[in-house]
C-alpha cells in the first residue's frame, strides 16, 4: 500500500470508529479488502470494532452511493406501508466519498432519494481508480497474484513473472478524464486535496462522433456483443433505482429477454438515455461489467451533449434542478426543426 | 424419451362461465382437440396444468375438474398477469394450448382413503378442492364423513354457487358455506373460516384435512384445529409460487430443496414446517 | 479405454479433420469461438484455468427455441405447436478443463429428461485438456473434482513430455479418432498420468468429502445462519455469478411473436433477480437480497447435493473472478461448515 492510501485509511478508520463509538451514526459504509489482489468489496462497519476492517486504495471502483438509501431505509425503525414515518430524527450513516461518489449523493439528494441530514460524509479526492482490466492486459495473460500499489507505480507479481507498470497508464478511462476528483460535499476531508486540470474532457467521445454512421453502429454492436444481459452495469449504478426496471417490466414488455442482437442494444441504448444529465461519469458500471464492455462510452455521449446543450454538469449543486427535469426559455430545440422536404 | 414435455396440446374453450360478482373469476371448460391427448389424459385431484396463450405465454393453473368429469376439463381462473388477462378476454371456441397434468395432487387413493375428510377453503382457493370433492362424492363407499368450511367475502364471490345448492343435504356431507360479513340476502353462516371451523370443531380422529386459501386464513385456521388435536401430519396444504416449466427445472418455485411444481404442489403441513418460509 | 501418445502433429491433424468435418470449437480470449482449419493454432497453446465464458452455452443454448407457432387468427394451425425440426449440428469442444467438463456431467442430472438438452448432449463430443497448471481461483480439488478429471469427457488430452497423452473415455471418443491416430501410450506414460494424477490428489481429502459434510448438516441452520446478512450486504443482486457458472441451469420460458410468427423460446434466467419469484399477486416469496442471495448458496450446496448427490459447483472460479463486489464462494464454503 502506496503511504497515501496508508494515511487515508488510518484516517478512515479512526474517524469511522469514533462516529461509530459516540454513537452518532448507526453504520459506516465503506471498501475492505476482497480475497484477490485487486478487489476490494463495500463494507458496512456497524460496531467500533469493525472500523479497523475498512481501507483505502485505488481499487476502490464501486461508487458507494448506490448502496445508501437501501441502507438508509434498513436503519428505520420497521413500520408497515400505511404506517406514519418515526417522529424525530432518523439514524445516521457515515461514507467515504470521492469526488463522483459525493456527486451522486448531491444527485441523489436532488431526487430525494437520501437525506443529507442523515449522511456523515469523509471526502477523500480521488487520484483516479485502477482498472484491474488493464493491469490484466499488462499481465498478458499471466495471472497477477500480488499487486503493489507505490506512489506511482504498481508492482504486479506472479508465478514466475514480475513487472512494474505506470500507474497512470492502468487508470480508469473515466478517471483520465475526471475534472472534479475532490468531493463536491463533504463533512469532514480526509487525505490531501488535488486539483487536475483536463482539457480533453470528452476526448473519447469526439473520436467516436467523428467515425462515419455505419463504422459507429459496427462500434456500438461489437462493443455489446459479449453482453450477458446480468444487469451489473445497471445494478451498479446508483441513478438506477426504479423499482421495476424497464427490462423487467412485463405489461407492457418493452424489450425481449435473451441476448438477440436487437434486445441487447435496446436495453444499453435506453439505460444510456436514463442517465441523460443525470450520470456522474463514475465508472461503476464498466468495473462491474465481467464483460469488458465499454459501455460508460454510451452515458458519457449523452453527458457530452447535456454539458454541450444545457451547460450541465450532474451532482454539482444540490439546489440545482436536473437538466431534463427543467425547461429555460432559452433551452436549445435544433431537434425540434425538421427541414422540410422538396 | 417418448414425449416432449414443453409442448402443449392442442385444446379449444368450449365453455366460459363467470364465477363472481366482480367478473375477475371464471371457469374455462376446455376439450382436447386431438382424440388421442383426450384419451390419454389421467390426473388427480389437486395437480394443476400449465395453460398457454399463443403469445403471451403459460400459466400454472389448478385444475378445478375431476377426473371422474369426463370429456373436458375445468379450469377456474382469476385474473391476475399477462397471461390470465388475455385468458379472460378470448372466447369460446378459441384455441389454447394445455400441458400437463403436473405435480402430485391429493392423495385420494393412498393416505385420505377410508377416512373422514375435512375440505377447508377460502375466497378463490376452493378450486382443486372442487375437483376433489367430487371425485370423492364419486367414489363416497371409500371415504368417511366428508366435512366442507367454505369462505368468502361476500355471497358474490363464491364459487360455484349452483353445485353447492346441489351437494346440499346429501348424505354424509356437512356443508359449511360462510361469507364474511352480513349481506342483504344471505341466510347462510357469517364469520371467517377460522371462526367457523372453531365452532364446526371436527374431529380429528382417522381423519385429514386439506387446507387452501390465503396465508393468513391457514395462519387462524390452525390453531382451532390444534387445540381439538389434530396433527400436522393430518393435514395437506396446496402451495403456490411462481412456475415455468412445471417440471422441477427450471428454478422458479423452489422452496428450499423442494419444488413446489413437482415435489407439491400439495404438501403435509409437517413437510411445510420443515421448509424455509418461501412461497 | 484406450490410452494414445499424440505429438503436436499429430493433435493438429485430429483438429484439422474434426475443423472440417464438424464444428469445432475451442476456447479463444475469454470466449468459446467456432475454430476454423487456418485457426488451429489458437487452441493448441490455452492459458490456464477456464475461459470466462461457460460450456453451457452448448447445452442451454442461449435461447433455445422450444418450439414455433403461427399466431395468424384463423390459420387452420394457429397455435399448433411445431417443435423445431433442424437438430443441432455435430460439433467437438475441445480444450474443455475438467471442470467445465463436469457440469456438463452434473447439469445432465435435472436435465435428464429434457429433449432439447440431450439433442445436444447427442450431437457433441467433448475433448479435454487437464490443468498441469492451475489459477488461484481454482478449486476444483474441494468440491469433488480434479485437474486431471475424466467426468464429462470423451477424450482428455494431458500434456506431457512434449506431446500429448490421450485417454478416450467413451465411444464417441473413439469415433473421433482416425484409425492410425498417435501411438499406443508405453508403460512411462502410464506412469506418467499416475504419477500426475497423485500428485495434484496428494494433500486433499477424500473427493467426496464436502458433499458428505453438506449433506449432513442441518438444512434450516444453514439457512438460518448469521453469515447471510453481511454476506449479501455488498452484493449487487446481478446476474454476473449466475450467468458465467457453468452449473447454474435455471431458465425462463417466454413467447415472442414477430409478423405473427411466433416462437417459444427459454433463456437464462437468475435466482438474484426479484423477478425469478414474483408473483402476479406482487406476494414475493424471496423479496429481500439476503434471501436471494442465501437461495443461490444454498441451491448449490445444499439443495442440490440432498437431491443430486453432489455440489453444484465445479470449483472454476469464475464467480470468484468477476463478481463486481468479490464475493467468494469458498470464503462462504468455509463459512458454513463452521455453522453448528
Amino acid at each position: 500500500m502506496s503511504d497515501t492510501n496508508a494515511k487515508i485509511t488510518e484516517e478512515i478508520r479512526a474517524k469511522a470508529r469514533e462516529l461509530l463509538s459516540s454513537g452518532e451514526i448507526a453504520a459506516f459504509l465503506g471498501f475492505t479488502s476482497g480475497s484477490l489482489p485487486m478487489t476490494t468489496r463495500p463494507f458496512v462497519a456497524k460496531r467500533p470494532g469493525d472500523a479497523d476492517k475498512l481501507i483505502w486504495n485505488s481499487f476502490c471502483v464501486m461508487n458507494l452511493a448506490n448502496y445508501l438509501p437501501a441502507l438508509l431505509e434498513s436503519l428505520e425503525p420497521p413500520r408497515g406501508p400505511k404506517d406514519p414515518p418515526p417522529a424525530g430524527p432518523l439514524p445516521k450513516v457515515g461514507v467515504v466519498a470521492t469526488g463522483c461518489c459525493s456527486r451522486n449523493i448531491v444527485v441523489q439528494m436532488q431526487e430525494r432519494q437520501v437525506d443529507r441530514s442523515r449522511l456523515v460524509i469523509l471526502g477523500v479526492s480521488s487520484r483516479g481508480m485502477v482498472d484491474r482490466k488493464k493491469v490484466m492486459a499488462a499481465a498478458e495473460g499471466r495471472e497477477p497474484l500480488k499487486v503493489e500499489e507505490g506512489g506511482h507505480t504498481l508492482k504486479v507479481s506472479g508465478r514466475d513473472y514480475e513487472l512494474e507498470i505506470d500507474r497512470w497508464s492502468a487508470v480508469r478511462d473515466n478517471c483520465l478524464t475526471c475534472a472534479h476528483n475532490n468531493p463536491v460535499i463533504s463533512d469532514y476531508l480526509i487525505g490531501p486535496v488535488s486539483n487536475r486540470d483536463v482539457k480533453d474532457r470528452f476526448a473519447q467521445i469526439e473520436a467516436i462522433e467523428a467515425m462515419p454512421a455505419n463504422a459507429r453502429w459496427k462500434w456500438f454492436t461489437d462493443e455489446i456483443a459479449s453482453c450477458i444481459r446480468c444487469y451489473a452495469c445497471r445494478n451498479a449504478c446508483p441513478l438506477c433505482y426504479c423499482p421495476t426496471c424497464f427490462v423487467d417490466d412485463s405489461r407492457p414488455q418493452w424489450v425481449g429477454k435473451s441476448t438477440e442482437p436487437a434486445d441487447t442494444a435496446l436495453f444499453h441504448i435506453l439505460r444510456a438515455f436514463h442517465c441523460a444529465g443525470r450520470c456522474t461519469d463514475c465508472g461503476a458500471c464498466e468495473s462491474a461489467c465481467p464483460m469488458g464492455i465499454k459501455m460508460r462510452l454510451f452515458t458519457r455521449k449523452l453527458s457530452k451533449d447535456a454539458f454541450n446543450l444545457f451547460g450541465a454538469e450532474a451532482g454539482l449543486d444540490p439546489q440545482a434542478q436536473p437538466p431534463l427535469a427543467t425547461y429555460r426559455p432559452d433551452d436549445p430545440e435544433e431537434f425540434l426543426i425538421v427541414e422540410e422536404k422538396k | 424419451m417418448t414425449k416432449n414435455p414443453y409442448l402443449p396440446y392442442p385444446a379449444r374453450i368450449d365453455d366460459v362461465a363467470v364465477e363472481t360478482e366482480d367478473g375477475n373469476i371464471k371457469t374455462f371448460r376446455i376439450v382436447f382437440e386431438n382424440e388421442r391427448d383426450r384419451a390419454t389424459w389421467r390426473h388427480t385431484p389437486g395437480q394443476f396444468a400449465m395453460l398457454s396463450i399463443a403469445g403471451k405465454g403459460e400459466i400454472p393453473i389448478g385444475i378445478a375438474s375431476s377426473p371422474t368429469e369426463e370429456g373436458f376439463v375445468l379450469f377456474t381462473v382469476n385474473r391476475a398477469g399477462v397471461v390470465t388477462t388475455a385468458l379472460h378476454q378470448i372466447e369460446k371456441g378459441t384455441r389454447i394450448g394445455i400441458r400437463g397434468p403436473l405435480g402430485n395432487g391429493f392423495p385420494v387413493d393412498g393416505a385420505m382413503r377410508g377416512k373422514n375428510i375435512l375440505i377447508i377453503a377460502g375466497g378463490f382457493a376452493f378450486t382443486t378442492l372442487r375437483a376433489t370433492l367430487i371425485y370423492l362424492l364419486a367414489h363416497r363407499a371409500n371415504y368417511g364423513k366428508i366435512t366442507v368450511v367454505y369462505g368468502a367475502r361476500t355471497p358474490g364471490m363464491l364459487l360455484y354457487k349452483d353445485e353447492f345448492k346441489a351437494w346440499q343435504g346429501l348424505d354424509g356431507l356437512d356443508l359449511n358455506v360462510t361469507i364474511d360479513r352480513e349481506a342483504p340476502g344471505w341466510s347462510g353462516l357469517v364469520g371467517f373460516v377460522p371462526t367457523i371451523t372453531e365452532r364446526v370443531a371436527p374431529s380429528p380422529e382417522n381423519a385429514a384435512a386439506l387446507i387452501c386459501g390465503p396465508p393468513i386464513m391457514i395462519k387462524f385456521t390452525m390453531p382451532p384445529l390444534e387445540k381439538i388435536g389434530w396433527q400436522d401430519d393430518q393435514v395437506y396444504l396446496s402451495l403456490e409460487n411462481r412456475m415455468k416449466c412445471g417440471l422441477g427445472v427450471c428454478g422458479h418455485c423452489n422452496v428450499g430443496p423442494v419444488y413446489v411444481c413437482k415435489n407439491g404442489p400439495v404438501f403435509t403441513r409437517e413437510q411445510v414446517k420443515k421448509l424455509p418460509i418461501e412461497f | 479405454m484406450n490410452i494414445l501418445r499424440l505429438d503436436i502433429n499429430g493433435l493438429l491433424d485430429c483438429l484439422s479433420s474434426w475443423a472440417g468435418g464438424q464444428e469445432l470449437y475451442g476456447p479463444v480470449k475469454d470466449g468459446w469461438r467456432r475454430i476454423s482449419r487456418d485457426g488451429l493454432e489458437a487452441v493448441v497453446s490455452i492459458p490456464p484455468g477456464a475461459p470466462k465464458a461457460p460450456i453451457k452455452t452448448f447445452f442451454l443454448a442461449q435461447p433455445e427455441t422450444l418450439f414455433t407457432f403461427s399466431a395468424r387468427h384463423g390459420d387452420d394451425d394457429a397455435w399448433i405447436p411445431t417443435p423445431p425440426k433442424e437438430a443441432p449440428n455435430r460439433r467437438v469442444l475441445f480444450g474443455v478443463r475438467p471442470c467445465d467438463a463436469r457440469s456438463i456431467a452434473l447439469n445432465s442430472m435435472p436435465y435428464r429428461d429434457d429433449p432439447y438438452y440431450q439433442a445436444r448432449m447427442d450431437k457433441t463430443a467433448v475433448v479435454g485438456l487437464s490443468c498441469n497448471e492451475t489459477c488461484s481461483t481454482c478449486f476444483c480439488k474441494s468440491v469433488g473434482g480434479s485437474p486431471y478429471g475424466t467426468e464429462g469427457l470423451d477424450i482428455l488430452l494431458t500434456k506431457a513430455d512434449g506431446g500429448f497423452i490421450a485417454e478416450v473415455l467413451t465411444s464417441k471418443g473413439e469415433g473421433l479418432l482416425e484409425k492410425g491416430t498417435g501411438t499406443p501410450a508405453g508403460d512411462g506414460d502410464m506412469a506418467r498420468l499416475k504419477a500426475l494424477r497423485d500428485a495434484a490428489q496428494a494433500g486433499t481429502s477424500d473427493t467426496q468429502a464436502l458433499s458428505a459434510s453438506f449433506k449432513a448438516k442441518n438444512l434450516m441452520q444453514l439457512y438460518n445462519a448469521r453469515l447471510w446478512q453481511g454476506l449479501s450486504e455488498p452484493c449487487l443482486n446481478c446476474g454476473a455469478c449466475t450467468f458465467l457458472c457453468p452449473t447454474c441451469y435455471c431458465f425462463d420460458i417466454q413467447d415472442e411473436v414477430v409478423r405473427q410468427a411466433g416462437r417459444r423460446i427459454r433463456y437464462w434466467d437468475s435466482c438474484m433477480f426479484p423477478l425469478f419469484t414474483l408473483h402476479a399477486s406482487g406476494h414475493n416469496p424471496r423479496g429481500e437480497k439476503i434471501k436471494r442471495v442465501r437461495n443461490r448458496f444454498m441451491h448449490k450446496l445444499k439443495y442440490f447435493t440432498e437431491r443430486f448427490g453432489a455440489l453444484s459447483c465445479v470449483g472454476c472460479g469464475r464467480c470468484i473472478r468477476e463478481c463486481p463486489v468479490n464475493i467468494d464462494i469458498r470464503e462462504v464454503i468455509r463459512d458454513l461448515l463452521s455453522v453448528e
